[in-house]
């Protein structure tokens, strides 16, 4: 009986070719918008935690001045020692390693090829900070920390742009008025969070850029970098109270120091782009909801323009029950076979689009199981009144029907 | 229905009218359209029902056709009240008992007349097998043989008639109801219908009922009945011409 019935529809939806297309035209497009929108948004967010976890795992960085925010005043707040560093390093729990860093930017000269870059100078404490492999060559040994020997570890673009095809290690760069000897080569990061290239750099000893480019005994941030299992929150509460007194902050004075969490810019930054996607689906679903009214649209056309035949399938012996499970049978088949057409859509478009915006594709088994479902969903509800009106039809009045 | 009822009385009529009203509206616009209609039917009878428009002659025909009920009176069939039965129920004994033929043969467009045919039985359940060899047998007995698989704009108006009855008996009716099934044909489609109708009443014993207004269809009939403002005026047996 059931099976009848949905012969029935189906040969229905097979003779109106056409409009059935253009009835699940609006359920195509809100199933496949849904989708696409949902599947780009997770891609997004996929991509920017890979990319802030790749600036370094359980990253802090401390930075002289306010937090951001109204009032922020950098200027008057110290810049830290390398003491400072060694008092995090000895007196905290659960911290793995503790690099100072100072930045400058440069232009750095090899032959005839120029580039302009950051230098950051720091001891090899960055290289596990920032999550750094080395490609080739080697990090600085004591010798040249301490003595603040002339060498440097380049990122790759920085090898790309000067070197070219030819082999940067023990080739000396011209940083100012000094030569500087390679002696590593960073393993490339590609891009970084927000467009930013990390491979862009180049690393040498804290004391050499202090000496040579700074002239101080300054340091810009600290990154410091937690042991894993370790609560951030705790080390940045016991980090927080020992800075404040070696910089001699009183109670009632706020710090002059910030501490940033970048799990928690990660988990922050995901949260958005969660929100976003979620309100762009909700505006996709109501197109979804458009369709289904589209679907309701068209099956109440249908049952006026298929009046008679419904009389004369009441008048044969079509129980009303009938009559109504293959109007709503025709209606859901519709919306889900428009489901269907939508998933296809959308995960074409979810690819192209992926690939356009260089997010992972990340295929959604949920959400396009959700919308296939939903677009039945549809079906039996705005396929359910159309169906109704036919079902209750008077045999009579629907035969005479013109 | 049920067996009780269809064996009792052997000798009863197939259908029994009494005085059977059917008014439309209410007060001062009610439009009676039958007036205390008193008819039995035989099984295996042929009978036309003639009338001037308005007579009420289309009005008797849906409530013998279970499609409408009377305002007042009794309709039996078999024994069986139908104007006590629900909508459900008259469309089950619409569906087991009666076959329809109208003035407009009311085949479904874009259709076969295989498909046509097979329709009354894909309600009743039947399998697909089962549908389509009593859809062929039904189609070959109205003698459309080879035409099975045409559309009804592919036929001739005699043709589709021919479909409309291939589907009519396709569930063995005790009873087919005709209205009007030469109104739309020409005088030679018209007179192979009616040569039709009276061998399958003649062979099979399916009894017919039909209106019309053109007393040269009704004279295949073997009892004329006329109705006059809703009542029956006249009722002649005939001795049929076929």
């Amino acid at each position: 009986m059931l099976w009848n019935t949905l012969l029935l529809a189906l040969r229905e939806i097979r003779r109106n070719l056409m409009r059935s297309f253009l009835t699940i035209l609006g359920i195509v497009i809100g199933v496949s918008a849904v989708i696409t929108m949902v599947t780009l948004g997770n891609g997004a967010t996929q991509m920017v935690s890979d990319q802030i976890s790749s600036l370094g795992s359980n990253l802090l960085m401390m930075r002289p001045g306010k937090r951001l925010g109204p009032g922020r005043d950098s200027a008057g707040a110290p810049n830290f020692k390398i003491a400072d560093a060694d008092a995090i390093r000895v007196q905290i729990n659960g911290v793995d390693a503790v690099a100072p860093t100072v930045g400058e930017s440069v232009t750095v000269v090899f032959g005839a090829k120029n580039w302009s870059t950051s230098i950051n100078g720091s001891t090899n404490d960055y290289f596990q900070t920032g999550n750094w492999k080395i490609g080739a060559g080697r990090v600085f040994s004591d010798t040249e920390e301490r003595a603040g020997k002339s060498v440097c570890v380049i990122g790759e673009t920085v090898r790309q742009k000067l070197f070219g095809n030819q082999n940067p290690l023990g080739n000396a760069i011209r940083i100012k008025q000094f030569s500087c000897e390679i002696i590593g080569l960073l393993a490339s990061k590609g891009q970084g969070a927000m467009g930013m290239d990390q491979d862009d750099t180049v690393i040498m000893p804290l004391r050499t850029v202090q000496r040579r480019l700074t002239g101080n005994q300054d340091v810009s941030t600290l990154l410091i970098s937690v042991k894993t299992g370790v609560s951030s929150a705790k080390v940045i509460e016991q980090i927080n109270l020992l800075m404040r007194e070696r910089r001699k902050i009183s109670d009632k004075e706020e710090d002059d120091f910030n501490v940033l969490d970048t799990k928690e810019i990660a988990e922050t930054l995901s949260g958005t782009i969660r929100v976003m996607t979620e309100l762009l689906g909700a505006v996709a679903a109501v197109s979804l909801l458009v369709g289904g009214i589209g679907i309701m649209n068209i099956m109440l056309v249908s049952v006026t323009e298929r009046t008679r035949e419904i009389g004369i399938r009441l008048a044969i012996g079509a129980l009303e029950r009938e009559v109504l499970l293959q109007f709503l049978i025709e209606a859901v088949a519709l919306s889900a076979f428009g489901g269907l057409v939508g998933i296809a859509l959308a995960t074409v478009a979810s690819v192209g689009l992926a690939q356009l915006m260089q997010v992972p594709f990340l295929f959604n088994p949920g959400i396009n199981l959700l919308s296939f479902l939903f677009s039945a969903v549809i079906g039996v509800v705005f396929g359910y009144f159309p169906a109704q009106r036919a079902a209750r039809l008077d045999p009579i009045e629907a035969l005479r029907h013109e | 229905m049920n067996s009780d009822n269809t064996s009792a009385t052997p000798a009863a009529p197939l259908i029994v009218l009494s005085s059977i009203n059917k008014t439309y509206g209410q007060g001062q616009a009610a439009f009676h359209a039958l007036r205390g209609i008193n008819l039995a039917i035989d099984e295996g009878e042929f009978v036309a029902i003639m009338g001037p428009s308005g007579s009420g002659k289309s009005t008797a025909m849906n409530i013998l056709g279970c499609l409408d009920t009377p305002s007042s009176g009794a309709y039996l069939f078999r024994n069986v009240h139908v104007e006590q039965l629900s909508r459900k129920q008259r469309a089950l004994l619409r569906r087991h008992y009666l076959g329809f033929v109208f003035q407009g043969f009311n085949l479904l467009a874009r259709t076969s007349a295989q498909e046509n045919v097979e329709l009354p039985l894909l309600y009743r359940g039947e399998s697909a097998p089962a549908r389509h060899t009593a859809a062929r047998a039904a189609l070959a007995s109205v003698g459309l043989n080879g035409w099975e698989h045409h559309t009804p704009a592919e036929l001739s108006g005699g043709q589709q008639q021919r479909v409309a009855i291939a589907r009519a008996i396709v569930t063995q009716p005790t009873i087919l109801l005709a209205d009007e099934p030469t109104g739309n044909l020409d005088s030679k489609a018209s007179h192979e219908i009616m040569e039709l109708l009276t061998a399958l009443n003649r062979d099979q014993g399916i009894t017919i009922l039909m209106v019309t207004h053109e007393p040269e269809m009704a004279q295949y009939a073997r009892r004329i009945v006329h109705l006059v403002d809703g009542l029956v005026d006249s009722d002649i047996r005939n001795g049929g011409n076929s």
